[in-house]
């Protein structure tokens, strides 16, 4: 061609320069080749880790928990399925929108929902942001899937109580474990969002009832949808418990309560056996399961009826009058007194310069022990104090089981006060005063014992001086291997009390409710025995009971054992600010005793090996 | 060598081995569309698509061997007008994609014509140098400069970040090949840094936020997973996870997943990495550089410059978009959109890539035909 000619010499030169092209491209090539293998072959196993974890997201398979049934394979606790919502984070694209889009489809706060979020945690596991969805939210988040990546709706067991209140404070509520107990080492194995008890028998028994989590790998794509889910660890559940409680009688004991805030408890005195523990006023361990506000929170702890306080073993009341059982034993046994011996009541109890007085103004005569005990006198009780003194009567106290735990499988347990001169010291740092043992002789003063205690105290004498703790729990069913294993009721202690000494008390005891302080109590059905008590709240008293305003009356007590002539339950009763033990609780305690027998409740136990497991399996998988 | 008549050297085993690179790369484009396409569910998937994208290029390929490229060349200023006219259609008629606008639709399928820009402007500024000796700053440099400009502003204008640098590529390299006396590269050097300022405030202030985002992640993608280096970061990954041997066909958790965006277009080749590994890696740039070498020969054996300077541009051209290609899935530049020659997934590049090389092909046979 003509052009061609014209630039030869151009041409060679271009052709020459092709030397540098050559030498550049190889180079480039090479960089892009070092720069591979660099990725590949150097860091391969680093990159590899991180495209293992983009397919896989771990997911906790939460366990079911275990079931609790009261002692005739009654439900009281079991688990119902319901939609939580996660979020893996690692999902996330943009987190604030998603706060955003959350807190406005769900109508959450937004803040909550930033914390759960924001809050310290491995990245790897999804967090819990809300739990009990409606079936209306869940399907406003699944139709909005591909707008919220990284949400998951995962169907989960969510703790029901089907008695509602029934037995709140025995049961207890179950609560995602919180950051504190995170960093206990019995919470180690869980992780943000486990659910564990966090009352009652749910609290106590958590580490049986919990179960085991598991954990599958689910493989997503890129905006979290699942492809396939490979079961890493199956989740194991956790185990059933049956309570010793009957829920009959439970309701029964709470609806004697009613309104008023107090206390019932009522032992199988043969066994130990907790045959009803009412606490009042309760909760609603569905609600409190559920995740509250602040706000909803703060109302159920600053109510100044104290709902979530379990009177019947963290209550502590001065035991009143009740504390004469203990003391007429105490008298007998160091022979301070025998059964006949008599002390002139007057009306007071002259010491030092003080007058203590009697409760019954005109005084009641001539008392021996079982009158004393029938119409509960003071001053005989005032003087037999004085005259054991009050090391004495704290050994004996001890010995009645107060001022120590009972054993019952509730946490936090309180035990009282049994005054010394020991403990004044510690406990004051003062010296004991004189006085002050005459008035602890009528079970006033420093003394204060739970319903509990008073309960297990009765059940004892009842019994003839063997005392059982108290137990809540008759078996337990350990879901791994399906059996069923019964606890055996517990001898905690013999009282070491001279033949005949209980006998006597408990013929008093039956005074008291044929003709003493607590003839409301007498039943047609069945022959009862008792004591009442009265619990001063305000030192002072002027003036008829009804005029004064109800927070200073005074508490009511009443323990009691039934049948008389072979006792199979004891129970105590205390009503806050009901005045007198004998006309405010003697019938409640006479209400359940009935009911008791009305229910055929004597046989030590309804737990038969195959009916009861049947309830539990019947329930089982279903519905946990 | 006269008597050697082009008929009978037509098909010899240069071309053979030339084409079967060519194939061979296109294979692997077409297997690694379907990796990450086959369970598209349509009827007409894209890796069905590239085959058909492929045949039309075969076509396209044979034209531009078998056309006297002299008599192609006399054409480029008009193709380069309409070229100009086409590009500043699509800013107004184009059909827009994720903030660019880029394609032009022609029934069901759309035309980009900024890929067939690339090559128009090779036959342009190759036809412009080999017309007449170029001498002088202002006919070296300055008046092809001013051939580039519009291409070059009306691509950055769609925005088409990847198409305006190989523009800008094109020049330099033929530019540099037909060669500057060293006091002119020293001031052309001297004068783009102190114009570097001004240029980088308009090329940055003409950006999308994408485009921004996508040159400051560059930095640190692992800085923030799931936001700006998203895409940086996924590549990395699946080409780092392939290690020595690969995940296998379909194997590619990254890709498979949708991990990995736009696995059939740009990122084409970290689906390829990821399933054959280092080894499979080794030997398509083994296949790349083959290619390369043997357009080298063609430039070295050119008969004239038109020719020379034909088979360089398409050579660099090339050459680029592989090194850019390759180098920003393995984090190694900003991600920008270049296509990787013969493999990603689009029929204006594909079809055009072909032509090139048809070209490209077309001046070795042209050496021996003298008459």
């Amino acid at each position: 061609m003509a052009t061609a000619g014209l630039h030869d010499s151009e041409l060679g030169e271009l052709q020459r320069r092709l030397i540098i092209l050559r030498v550049g491209l190889l180079l480039v090539v090479a960089l892009l080749g070092l720069q591979l293998w660099n990725l590949q072959i150097r860091e391969g196993p680093y990159y590899r880790d991180l495209s293992e974890n983009n397919r896989t997201r771990s997911v906790i398979m939460e366990p079911a928990r275990g079931l609790i049934y009261d002692r005739n394979g009654v439900l009281l606790a079991n688990n119902v399925p319901s939609f939580t919502l996660y979020v893996s984070l690692e999902d996330v694209k943009d987190r604030d929108q998603l706060i955003d889009q959350l807190s406005s489809l769900l109508g959450l706060d937004e803040a909550l929902v930033r914390k759960k979020l924001t809050a310290r945690g491995s990245k790897q596991l999804p967090r819990k942001v809300k739990d009990r969805l409606t079936l209306r939210e869940a399907t406003l988040i699944e139709s909005h899937r591909l707008d919220l990546p990284g949400v998951m709706v995962q169907v989960e067991s969510q703790r029901n109580y089907p008695g509602g209140t029934t037995a709140s404070h025995l049961l207890g509520y179950v609560g995602e474990v919180s950051p504190e107990q995170l960093e206990k080492p019995e919470f180690s194995e869980l992780h943000q969002g486990s659910v564990v008890g966090q009352y009652g028998v749910e609290k106590f028994f958590d580490r049986l009832m919990r179960g085991q989590a598991g954990q599958k790998s689910i493989e997503v794509d890129a905006i979290g949808h699942e492809k396939r889910t490979v079961v890493v660890e199956q989740a194991h559940a956790g185990d059933d418990l049956y309570l010793t409680i009957d829920v009959r009688l439970q309701k029964v004991a709470e609806n004697l309560l009613g309104e008023e805030s107090g206390a019932i408890v009522a032992l199988d005195p043969r066994t130990g056996d907790v045959l009803a523990m009412a606490s009042r006023p309760g909760f609603d361990p569905n609600v409190l399961s559920r995740e509250l506000t602040p706000k909803q929170w703060a109302e159920i702890v600053q109510n100044e009826g104290r709902p979530l306080n379990n009177r019947a073993s963290q209550g502590q009341y001065p035991p009143g009058s009740v504390f004469k059982v203990m003391m007429a034993a105490a008298a007998l046994e160091t022979k301070t007194v025998t059964p006949s011996t008599t002390i002139f009541c007057n009306g007071g109890y002259q010491f030092g310069r003080r007058t203590y007085h009697d409760w019954k103004a005109g005084g009641h005569g001539s008392v021996d022990l079982r009158h004393a005990l029938v119409q509960s006198c003071d001053v005989y009780f005032y003087t037999v104090g004085q005259r054991m003194g009050i090391e004495t009567m704290a050994s004996f106290a001890h010995q009645f089981g107060l001022g120590e735990e009972t054993g019952i499988e509730l946490p936090s347990e309180r035990i009282g006060i049994v005054p010394s001169e020991a403990w004044k010291r510690k406990a004051k740092n003062e010296p004991w005063l004189p006085g002050e043992t005459i008035s602890a002789a009528i079970g006033q003063g420093y003394v204060s014992v739970t319903p509990l205690q008073m309960a297990s105290l009765i059940g004892t004498v009842a019994n003839d001086g063997a005392m059982f703790r108290p137990r809540l729990i008759q078996a337990v069913m350990d879901r791994a291997t399906g059996e069923l294993h019964p606890r055996p009721a517990e001898l905690k202690r013999t009282l070491k009390l001279r033949p005949g000494i209980l006998p006597v008390i408990k013929d008093a005891l039956a005074g008291v409710v044929k003709e003493g302080t607590a003839t409301k109590a007498q039943s047609a059905l069945v022959t009862i025995a008792g004591k009442t008590g009265t619990a001063q709240v305000a030192a002072l008293r002027t003036g008829p009971e009804k005029d004064i305003p109800k927070k200073f009356r005074d508490h009511a007590w009443f323990v009691a054992f039934a049948p008389v002539e072979a006792p199979t339950i004891a129970v105590a009763v205390i009503g806050e600010h009901l005045g007198h033990g004998g006309s405010a609780s003697a019938p409640l305690a006479k209400e359940l005793i009935e009911t008791y027998v009305k229910l055929n409740l004597h046989a030590p136990s309804n737990v038969k090996d195959g009916a009861v497991v049947q309830v539990g399996d019947a329930g089982g998988q279903g519905t946990r | 060598m006269i008597d050697r008549g082009y008929m009978s050297r037509s098909f010899d085993n240069f071309d053979v081995r030339f084409i079967g690179l060519i194939f061979a790369i296109l294979g692997i484009g077409v297997l690694s569309i379907y990796s990450v396409t086959h369970d598209q569910g349509v009827a007409f998937p894209f890796y069905a698509k590239q085959v058909v994208w492929i045949l039309l290029g075969t076509v396209a390929f044979l034209v531009m061997w078998l056309s006297d490229y002299h008599r192609i060349a006399r054409l480029a200023y008009p193709a380069y007008a309409i070229i100009l006219i086409l590009l500043t259609v699509v800013l107004f008629e184009g059909r827009s994609s994720r903030g660019a606008q880029r394609w032009i639709p022609m029934g069901p399928f759309a035309f980009q014509p900024s890929e067939f820009a690339k090559l128009v402007l090779i036959l342009t500024l190759a036809h412009y140098y080999s017309q007449a000796p170029r001498v002088g700053w202002l006919q070296r440099v300055v008046l092809p400069g001013l051939l580039v400009l519009p291409g070059l502003l009306l691509i950055l204008k769609q925005p088409d970040l990847g198409s305006g640098l190989s523009f800008l590529a094109i020049y330099a390299a033929m530019l540099l090949m037909v060669g500057m006396r060293s006091k002119a590269i020293g001031v052309i050097l001297l004068f783009s840094l102190m114009l570097f300022p001004f240029a980088w405030e308009i090329m940055w202030g003409s950006l999308h936020d994408y485009q921004r985002q996508r040159i400051m992640t560059f930095v640190d993608p692992v800085y923030d997973t799931g936001g700006k280096g998203y895409h940086a970061l996924q590549s990395k990954i699946a080409i780092g996870a392939g290690e020595l041997t690969g995940k296998g066909l379909y194997g590619g958790t990254q890709s498979q997943l949708k991990f990995l965006p736009e696995g059939h277009t740009d990122f084409v080749f970290s689906v390829f990495a990821e399933e054959w590994g280092f080894l499979g890696v080794l030997v398509l740039l083994l296949l790349f550089v083959g290619l390369i070498w043997l357009s080298l020969e063609v430039v070295a054996r050119a008969k004239d410059q038109l020719g020379a300077l034909l088979a360089v541009g398409i050579l660099c051209m090339l050459c680029f978009c592989m090194v850019i290609n390759i180098g920003m899935t393995a984090g190694m530049f900003p991600i920008v959109g270049i296509p990787l020659p013969l493999m990603s997934y689009g029929g204006s590049a594909t079809i055009m890539t072909m032509a090139s090389l048809g070209l490209l092909l077309n001046v070795k046979r042209r050496r021996l035909s003298f008459f």
